[in-house]
């Protein structure tokens, strides 16, 4: 630390608020990138497996292994194939969502009642219509339950890929914090990295809460 | 099939025919679900499907509306094959009632009922109309039930809401899986007299699956009674099932007792009801003294203001001055409506301590007594009658 410095300076907040802005925006980008992308091909890999249970085993494994490399490996072994990139980046984020969002689509989906699907089917809609209309719905609480684990994950992870030069409020915390051992961007980085990550869970809860009313009903009667 | 709305005179029910229907789950030479099955349910009939565990009973169901194909013989309704038509085209236009009700969840109850009108593409419009239309048809008001949620209605409720499902698109033909076998020995015995006078309404064509030979007997205008392998035992109206069992697989099957099950053929509403002493709470003890005195009667039947049977008070609870209250009246077997079967009517009777069952109509309205002597009345006659 430099003699002479202050600890903490919020004078330097007011005056970077563009730059923390930026970062902060940028943190929130990539997030919604990867937990996007990553729904969709875990969506598609959920009704793939449950077209073919055989497969579950196989794609959960590989899912579970990409989710076990240390994301600075995963790194490692990405920039010879996509360079220091948002790519690779976001390649390896949506990686790590994999995992929680395909086995929380498929326990949703297989939770929904026999009896419902029986009934639906017995009443003629296509599966197209049944999967849209009736077993989506109710697995839905299931599944923002996952997409909220996969956001804080995520949001915790974007500050890693600081090390190949994107990372949004990991900037701060890395680059312009512990780089120049400049405490006031790292508990600022910090700060808002923790305060978007419970935000984004609120929201997504009260999203879910308000697509889902028939569910309080349940609950009101237990 | 056109999509346009089918206007609210009910379509009267079709004829269902089986035609040599079988089903093997397995390559051909493995032992057979349902074996060259043939049946021709008239339309506007109930017909119930009856026989011990997998005797192919819900697979035939099921093979009317194709959720099971079968693998040979045809099934036709009203002359069309079931085949003609895409699977989920002839779904829409087969009413389906399964035991677990299957409501959705995330659906209020007035868009469970218009499930299939939206299928069909009605307007929005007449299927609010509709979904209305039907709910008051089961009995539950469309203001107070139309927005729940099947998480807040109790199993009955469920249960009604489910048949007013099936019935939304006025199909001439209903499925109906086992749809009592999952609620408590009165409530079944409630709704399956309220689905008696549904049907005595909308004359649909309904195959009925069951594997209770009492619930057969009461539901049925015929009894299809399988055996294992899904053959065909014996196909009759119940009265004759029970008279002359065409083998000893039926015979065994509808039990030793088919002299008390022919007593199911009969219902409460075939035999001249007594008329209760009536007593409400708040009366003086003396005046509801005098009328049984009248009467020379033992028991009155205490009520509310409604009409709706509390209990009975006898000349013990009545001794001495000043009125009587709800909680003097002892309460009596569960209230019998004209649809109940004479068997259950005597069981009930049975189970209480003053022997004569009360019945009552929809709106639990005291309209009646009926007594054990009735009863074995009854009896008595068809054993002259050489049943």
């Amino acid at each position: 630390m430099i003699e002479g410095r202050p600890f903490f300076q919020p004078q330097w907040i007011i005056d970077n608020l563009d730059e923390i802005g930026r970062r902060l925006g940028e943190h929130v980008l990539m997030t919604v990138i990867a937990v996007s992308a990553g729904f969709f091909i875990s969506f598609g890999l959920a009704l793939l497996v449950r077209g073919r249970p055989r497969l579950y085993g196989p794609v959960i494994g590989i899912a579970g292994t990409i989710y076990s490399i240390p994301s600075l490996a995963l790194f490692a072994l990405l920039i010879p194939l996509t360079g220091i990139s948002l790519l690779t980046a976001e390649i390896a984020l949506v990686g790590y969502t994999l995992l929680i969002l395909l086995r929380n689509i498929v326990t949703a989906l297989d939770g929904v009642p026999a009896d419902v699907i029986g009934a639906a089917e017995g009443m003629g809609y296509t599966p197209l219509q049944r999967l849209w209309h009736v077993e989506l719905p109710i697995a839905l609480p299931v599944i923002v339950a996952g997409i909220r684990i996969a956001t804080v994950t995520t949001i915790g992870l974007v500050a890693v890929t600081t090390l190949i030069g994107m990372g949004g409020l990991g900037y701060l915390i890395i680059n312009s914090g512990i780089r120049r051992f400049f405490a006031t961007s790292i508990y600022t980085g910090v700060a808002l990295s923790v305060a978007l990550a419970v935000f984004a869970d609120l929201a997504l809860l009260a999203i879910q809460r308000r697509l889902t009313p028939w569910a309080r009903a349940r609950e009101g009667r237990a | 099939m056109t999509a346009s709305p089918p206007t609210p005179p009910t379509r009267i029910g079709a004829v269902v025919a089986l035609e040599h229907v079988s089903k093997r789950f397995g390559p051909p030479g493995t032992p057979a679900a349902v074996e060259d099955l043939s049946l021709v349910i008239p339309a506007g009939e109930i017909c119930v499907l009856v026989g011990p565990s997998g005797c192919g009973k819900t697979t035939t169901m099921k093979m009317i509306n194709r959720l099971i194909e079968a693998t040979g013989g045809r099934v036709t309704i009203d002359g069309e094959d079931v085949m003609a038509l895409p699977a989920v085209e002839l779904r829409r236009r087969i009413g389906y009632v399964i035991q677990q009700v299957g409501l959705f969840p995330h659906m209020t109850v007035a868009d469970n009922v218009g499930v299939v009108p939206r299928l069909l593409r009605w307007p929005e419009a007449r299927v609010r109309e509709r979904s209305h239309e039907l709910l008051e048809l089961v009995g539950l008001d469309p203001a107070t039930f139309g927005g729940r949620y099947p998480a807040a209605l109790s199993g009955g409720e469920r249960q009604r809401v489910g048949v007013a499902r099936a019935l939304a698109a006025d199909p001439p033909v209903m499925l109906m899986d086992e749809p009592f076998g999952a609620v408590d020995p009165i409530l079944r015995d409630r709704l399956q007299n309220e689905f008696l006078r549904l049907q005595a309404k909308v004359r649909k064509t309904i195959v009925f699956v069951t594997h209770d030979v009492d619930e057969a007997i009461k539901m049925a205008d015929r009894i299809a009674i399988l055996g294992r392998g899904g053959i065909l035992a014996q196909y009759d109206t119940p009265d004759a099932i029970l008279a002359a069992p065409a083998s000893e697989f039926v015979e065994h099957f509808v039990g030793a007792d088919r002299g008390l099950k022919r007593l199911s053929l009969g219902r409460v509403g075939d035999l001249p009801l007594l008329t209760p002493i009536l007593a409400r709470a708040g009366e003086s003890r003396r005046t509801v003294v005098q009328r049984l005195d009248a009467a020379s009667a033992d028991y009155a039947l205490l009520t509310d203001a409604a009409g709706r049977p509390i209990g009975w008070v006898g000349r013990h609870d009545l001794a001495g001055d000043g009125f009587l209250a709800e909680a003097d009246a002892t309460p009596g077997s569960a209230p019998l409506q004209p649809e109940s079967t004479l068997r259950d009517a005597l069981s009930a009777m049975l189970a209480s301590s003053v022997q004569l069952g009360v019945v009552v109509d929809e709106h639990d309205v005291v309209i009646g007594l009926i007594s054990v002597d009735a009863i074995s009345e009854v009896l008595r006659g068809a054993r002259d009658s050489g049943a």
